[in-house]
């Protein structure tokens, strides 16, 4: 199986506050990879310094085998984000924003076309394909927003807590639709979540404390080892809550 | 990476400023009315109290109106590269700025396409200020309307990079507000948009100084001079090294490895 994300021994300050140490993790294409922990973890640092908005100042992040420091534009070029904030430009339309992207990754016009309208079939907006972003609903927006990160084709799609603030409706729907993505698409995804209940049994999961990972492997794994009934037991005992 | 990638990326992210523009109406209107305050009740009022001397490039005595109107297009541009840069500090704090930083196409080129199309919607406004402007018989060569392209694009770039450092240094958008105020206004008055140069030193030495050595002066006197078709090389150079300097540390405050990005922490 081709290593998609490779991470090792990455930290990361911000002055005297450590908010990532000594981080090391891979994962695989086709995976569905859950990355847990709670708030101020660290997650939102880390995917910071996989899509190189910040530096890694120590350690190494490779993207297919790309470092994304020295070989930042073929590292970039693989990456799909969903950030934790929504990004979509709300004066904008469906369509105007995802053809923004499209044009920040240098597709062609008719390629962007092509992709669009096929994506936008997927998340079943295409009716809403001229409203403006203003107008939809906050799990709409995600589902644009996802779209969006699948224009260029990633190999590896990250996703900073895509599900935060939805209805339970929308948030099954998210997810299902991007465990079949990683399906049918042989892509990996790192999922990064404080929701225990989004995590299925066989999926694999990686537990990030204080900027630290103190626990990773498949669901089944961990339980067994913490001696605990099931993964939010698994995830209270190992994080002391 | 093929050039043709550029291209697209580069023509995406003006599109997409120029959409922006169209759909705030109410900023192409208040950045026509904002000069055409200064031209109509300003102007008209300080007519009568500032005498100006026949001055390069000028070749006769000239209403006051005529005097401000380099300045006036200047505001337009250093309005419009602040509110620019506004929107970067608004597209940080709500995250959009990032889909762009994320792109792999390399992010000097991403910030320098970013403030060229912040000039490109400067200059629709300032031809749409010439025009009205027109009215008050501010009528430069017709050459003029073309000679002033080139600086428009220079000193739209100079006062746009500025902004944008300001920007990558400024973690909020409340605070930015503040850096308005004690950039604009100080910038503004503190040139020679509203009184020649020579006049404020008749009035104070070290307050020419000041001027003399303040950016915005090269905007001015590059657009004035530009817009009758004539050139003045010492201003022509203070605008490029300007431009330059606020360019390096606009792209230097958005590097990921020495930047303000990293040391703000997530912002």
């Amino acid at each position: 199986m081709t290593v998609a994300l490779e991470i090792k021994n990455v930290s990361h300050k911000f002055g005297n506050f450590t908010a990532l140490d000594d981080v090391s993790l891979n994962i695989s294409s086709g995976d569905f990879t859950v990355l847990l922990g709670l708030n101020g973890a660290g997650k939102t640092t880390l995917y910071s310094l996989i899509t190189r908005l910040y530096n890694n100042n120590s350690g190494s992040i490779k993207i297919h085998g790309f470092d994304v420091r020295e070989r930042s534009v073929s590292a970039l070029k693989n990456i799909g984000v969903v950030f934790q904030q929504p990004t979509l430009d709300l004066d904008l339309s469906i369509k105007e924003n995802l053809e923004y992207h499209s044009s920040l990754h240098g597709l062609s016009f008719f390629e962007a076309k092509k992709r669009i309208d096929s994506e936008i079939r997927r998340i079943k907006l295409d009716d809403k394909i001229k409203s403006k972003v203003r107008a939809l609903s906050g799990g709409q927006r995600r589902r644009v927003e996802i779209a969006r990160s699948l224009l260029h084709r990633p190999k590896l799609l990250l996703l900073d807590e895509p599900t935060v603030g939805l209805d339970i409706g929308s948030r099954q729907m998210i997810l299902k639709h991007v465990k079949n993505l990683c399906k049918k698409n042989n892509m990996a995804v790192l999922w990064a979540t404080h929701l225990i209940d989004e995590i299925d049994m066989g999926e694999k999961v990686i537990i990030i404390d204080k900027g630290k990972v103190i626990e990773s492997g498949d669901v089944s794994r961990i339980i067994k080892k913490t001696k605990t009934k099931n993964i939010r037991d698994a995830f209270n005992k190992l994080v002391g809550i | 990476m093929e050039l043709i990638i550029y291209a697209r990326c580069f023509k995406g992210i003006v599109l997409r400023e120029a959409l922006r523009f169209i759909h705030q109406k109410e900023r192409f209107f208040s950045a026509l009315v904002r000069p055409l305050v200064w031209l109509g009740i300003f102007a008209a009022g300080f007519r009568s109290v500032l005498g100006v001397a026949i001055i390069p490039p000028y070749e006769t005595y000239i209403p006051y109106e005529v005097y401000i109107a380099p300045g006036l297009i200047a505001m337009i541009q250093l309005f419009n590269g602040m509110q620019s840069s506004l929107s970067m500090v608004y597209d940080r704090e709500m995250g959009s700025m990032k889909t762009m930083l994320v792109s792999p196409i390399p992010r000097w080129f991403l910030l320098i396409s970013k403030l060229l199309a912040g000039v490109f919607v400067s200059i629709l406004q300032v031809y749409a200020f010439l025009l009205i402007a027109s009215l008050w018989d501010i009528i430069p060569p017709i050459s003029g309307y073309f000679t002033i392209l080139p600086a428009l694009i220079v000193s739209g770039l100079m006062l746009g990079s500025l902004g944008m450092f300001l920007s990558s240094a400024i973690k909020q958008l409340e605070n930015f507000a503040g850096v308005m105020n004690f950039v604009i206004f100080p910038m503004f008055f503190a040139s020679s948009a509203l009184y020649p140069l020579w006049k404020i030193e008749e009035t104070s030495e070290w307050l020419y100084y000041v001027c003399f050595y303040n950016p915005f002066t090269y905007a001015v006197e590059s657009i004035r001079f530009s817009l009758y078709s004539q050139i003045n090389i010492e201003y022509t150079i203070g605008i490029l090294i300007f431009t330059l300097l606020f360019l390096f540390l606009s792209i230097l405050g958005y590097d990921p490895a020495r930047g303000n990005m990293q040391k703000k922490g997530g912002k």
